[in-house]
């Protein structure tokens, strides 16, 4: 009985989440302004943490709200702000490419279901870790470690390359 | 009804397609900015389902998927950073934001 109870509570946190989730992404993606989807794509990164608490990974929940919402998201609209002067034009394409932007995409979406529906998944369901952040913090250290130390090395030559490109040249 | 792999599967897909519209029928470089979070979030949702449901060896947790995740959102924060700074230098030489303008690679 408590097992139904607790596939209800998920089943249900499922259909909210993803209720929020792909209709913030279609606000996003059809938004007339670009301040609109950009205040839209935050409900999406909230609720793709909430799939991530779903799924048992909560440190990766936490790294989402962390990094995407209080890091990517603001960088983002920071250039909107940045860029104001042409906030008028920011608008979508023509609608005759949007149509064909359209077609594409649910030409793909239509492949990518039928990959879903058709193949031969074969999953288990075990039981949810009651820690994730430590096998995690090994794993990164361990097993990991090479790809680890580049990605250090990656973001930090990002982010001096970023600084490199907005600099102020001199004439 | 369970929820089990396939539903996380067609979720990602949905938002994974949005994310190409959103990068091939806007105009500002901010909004193809936008779409391509909307497709990394959409691999990352892939990743960490197969990482929930995979069937693991008894005894043993599997945690690959989600390293694989972590490694995303690092990949994600610097190609953010590197794009914001991109976007504004094409606004300091060309005033506006639309690719459809910035068609010099020379500045």
């Amino acid at each position: 009985m408590s097992a139904f109870f607790a596939n209800f509570g998920q089943t249900t946190a499922f259909v909210l989440i993803s209720g929020v989730v792909l209709g913030s992404a279609l606000g996003a993606t059809f938004a007339r302004s670009i301040v609109h989807a950009a205040f839209a794509l935050f409900f999406t990164l909230l609720g793709m943490a909430g799939y991530y608490f779903l799924l048992g990974a909560d440190f990766l929940g936490i790294t989402q709200v962390i990094i995407y919402v209080g890091g990517i998201l603001v960088l983002l609209l920071f250039g909107v702000l940045l860029t104001s002067r042409s906030l008028d034009q920011l608008q979508l394409r023509g609608r005759r490419s949007y149509i064909a932007a359209g077609l594409a995409g649910a030409a793909l979406l239509a492949l990518l279901l039928a990959a879903v529906v058709f193949g031969p998944w074969k999953s288990a369901q075990p039981a949810i870790p009651e820690q994730t952040a430590a096998p995690l913090g090994r794993l990164l250290l361990t097993d990991y470690l090479l790809a680890f130390e580049f990605s250090s090395v990656t973001l930090l030559a990002a982010l001096i390359g970023a600084a490199y490109l907005v600099r102020r040249r001199e004439k | 009804m369970p929820i089990v792999l396939e539903h996380y599967l067609i979720v990602a897909a949905m938002l994974f397609c949005l994310g190409v519209v959103c990068c091939l029928g806007r105009r500002s470089a901010i909004g193809i900015l936008i779409g391509i979070e909307l497709i990394l979030n959409a691999a990352n949702l892939n990743l960490i389902a197969f990482d929930r449901f995979v069937m693991s060896a008894p005894g043993r947790q599997v945690f690959d998927g989600q390293v694989f995740a972590i490694f995303v959102i690092i990949l994600a924060a610097c190609e953010a950073a590197i794009a914001l700074a991109i976007i504004i230098t094409m606004f300091q030489s060309f005033g506006a934001i639309d690719t459809d303008v910035a068609d010099r690679l020379k500045g």
